[in-house]
């Protein structure tokens, strides 16, 4: 009765709002808000410069920026070829695509450890991978690579799941209307399938970016977690943790929860993007 | 095309194919691209997949078996499965009850509701680990409390469970919420009018119009569920045969150098992922139809 009286904007004849809202805001509260804002407020045991000292200290500071760097390096090589294989699924035929596609989902269902031990075995310097790099001087597994590799596969699926379905509503006419007039195969695709395409590629490319920042679980296994050098910022919280110095592991929590809610706010506005621009 | 031909004076037409030809790249170039594409696939998807089985079976089917019928395995495969157990259709029954109050009603605040119901997708799994640390660890709000009644959260089951449920908390509404908008609620109200009770309405109209999007959603809920490492491994206090889950166990092993025994226990996880593959592939297309039903009634009404 409350929710009605105060929220709904009309009366309804369906029943069950009141329960159907007033449990969703406890559930919510319960198991998200409370313990989230937990983060917000530990944080305000520390005083302004003791927080400032402890985000800012060299070791986390060198954490962000291989974070960071390689988070934005696995989206962009996600960005290219998510949308080389959106392409080519779309727009191809091959035998085993259909089992090619349904493979894409793989790192969204594979647990992040088996992802982790398996990239690091296959990029180890004795692994299938690993030796033919090691004779370049490519060192991956333990080393800041190894970062790069485990976000590069736990952010693929974003950006083809982001743009097939434009390129399949993509009409053809648009593409037949642009050869008409002259345009190359090559220009066709600069001047008329990518300006359709950016939103989504532009969603899918920041929440592969979103995914790789806050990764764990593969990451652990194949960089090797030297300090300064392959530590990741979500392995400094942990390192934090078990030294049991609750306050600076909060402190690194709430800059990264600020980065995932700009982050956030920046993929709905991309969203509500590419809904505008395919019309709906 | 014939239309323009009939018109006196129109410039002549370009044949169909030639058309064809100018939005169809080249065969080398096609086959170039899909080989690319595979070879990228390949490295990061295909050959990862194979190299999981592959080790695990390296040294025969004896020691594969011997590594997963093991005490702290098995241990680890029930708190695995207990975890999935309860926090599934937990959330199952909370996206239901979103869904419902979302899409079949207009209320103030709503798209507040919907952002904070993404909130856990894009929080750090440790994050998701670390907060509830903070509230039921010794130095937690509640820990001392906890203690005193020797109640025991992190570093236990428990903890476990809410981690699990925190890192699943959006698939099943996030399933359902666009699909339930899509469908209004005129055949709810039609049901009511009718003389349906509520209950009625909501197990005879609405659960077999989203059956296949909630399906999808719990399929993808319990994937995670199994799978999670992170959040759970801050929670965990990895205490062997107690609170170990799959993920976990796999760690252990592997920085044990029981590279094979991980991996056989990775394999098992990594089944479950073709699996749950293979569920998704066969429910997405139900979904699809659903939607497109729902926006078909949409567009007539």
């Amino acid at each position: 009765m409350i929710f009605s009286r105060t929220l709904l904007r009309q009366h309804s004849v369906l029943p069950g709002f009141d329960l159907a809202l007033g449990f969703t805001v406890f559930y919510l509260s319960l198991i998200v808000l409370i313990p989230l804002s937990a983060a917000f407020l530990r944080t305000t045991e520390l005083t302004w410069p003791a927080f400032v000292e402890v985000v800012t200290s060299p070791r986390v500071v060198a954490s962000y920026k291989l974070t960071f760097g390689s988070s934005l390096l696995a989206a962009i090589v996600n960005a290219v070829f998510g949308l080389l294989v959106a392409w080519v699924l779309v727009r191809y035929h091959f035998f085993g695509k259909r089992i090619v596609d349904a493979l894409v989902d793989l790192p969204f269902a594979l647990p992040t450890a088996v992802a982790g031990i398996t990239l690091t075995g296959l990029f180890a310097n004795n692994g299938w991978f690993g030796q033919y790099l090691e004779p370049l001087g490519v060192k991956v597994a333990f080393a800041p690579a190894g970062v790069f590799v485990a976000m590069t596969f736990i952010g693929l699926p974003f950006v083809v799941r982001t743009v097939q379905p434009i390129l399949e509503d993509l009409a053809s006419e648009l593409e037949e209307a642009a050869a008409t007039l002259g345009a190359s195969r090559l220009q066709t695709f600069r001047k008329v399938i990518l300006p359709i395409v950016l939103p989504a590629l532009l969603t899918g490319f920041a929440l592969a970016f979103a995914r790789a920042l806050g990764e764990y679980g593969s990451i652990i296994f194949i960089a090797g977690n030297m300090p300064m050098i392959s530590e990741i910022t979500p392995l400094l919280i942990i390192t934090k943790l078990e030294q049991y110095d609750y306050a600076g592991a909060t402190a690194i929590a709430v800059v990264m929860l600020m980065m995932s809610f700009v982050l956030l706010l920046a993929i709905n506005a991309l969203q509500a993007w590419t809904r505008k621009r395919q019309g709906k | 095309m014939s239309a323009t031909a009939a018109i006196p004076g129109a410039p002549t037409p370009i044949a169909p194919r030639s058309l064809a030809g100018a939005t169809k790249e080249p065969a080398w170039v096609r086959w170039l691209l899909i080989g690319i594409a595979l070879a990228f696939l390949a490295v990061f998807l295909f050959v990862p997949l194979f190299f999981v089985f592959f080790e695990a079976f390296k040294k025969g089917f004896d020691v594969y078996l011997a590594a997963i019928w093991e005490p702290d395995a098995l241990s680890a495969v029930r708190l695995t499965l207990l975890a999935a157990a309860i926090a599934v259709p937990l959330n199952l029954v909370f996206g239901v009850a979103a869904a419902w109050a979302i899409a079949k009603f207009d209320f103030r605040g709503k798209s507040v509701v919907l952002t904070l119901i993404d909130l856990p997708f894009s929080v750090s799994p440790v994050i998701s680990g670390l907060i509830y640390v903070l509230v039921f660890g010794l130095q937690g709000w509640f820990g001392e409390w906890l203690r005193d009644h020797d109640l025991k959260v992190i570093f236990a089951v428990p903890g476990i469970v809410l981690a699990t449920i925190f890192v699943t908390f959006p698939f099943v509404a996030r399933e359902l919420i666009p699909l339930m908008q899509a469908q209004g609620q005129e055949q709810e109200e039609a049901a009511r009018v009718l003389g349906a009770s509520g209950w009625q309405v909501f197990f005879k109209v609405t659960l077999p119009n989203v059956k296949w999007a909630l399906l999808y959603g719990v399929i993808l809920c319990n994937a995670r569920a199994m799978g999670e490492f992170g959040a759970v491994s801050v929670v965990s206090g990895h205490i062997r045969g107690e609170t170990n889950t799959l993920p976990l166990h796999i760690e252990i092993l592997y920085n044990e150098y029981q590279s094979t025994a991980a991996f056989a226990v990775a394999s098992l996880l990594a089944s479950l992922a073709l699996v749950t593959l293979v569920l998704k592939y066969i429910v997405e297309r139900r979904v699809q139809r659903e939607m497109a039903q729902a926006k078909d009634v949409g567009a007539a009404a």
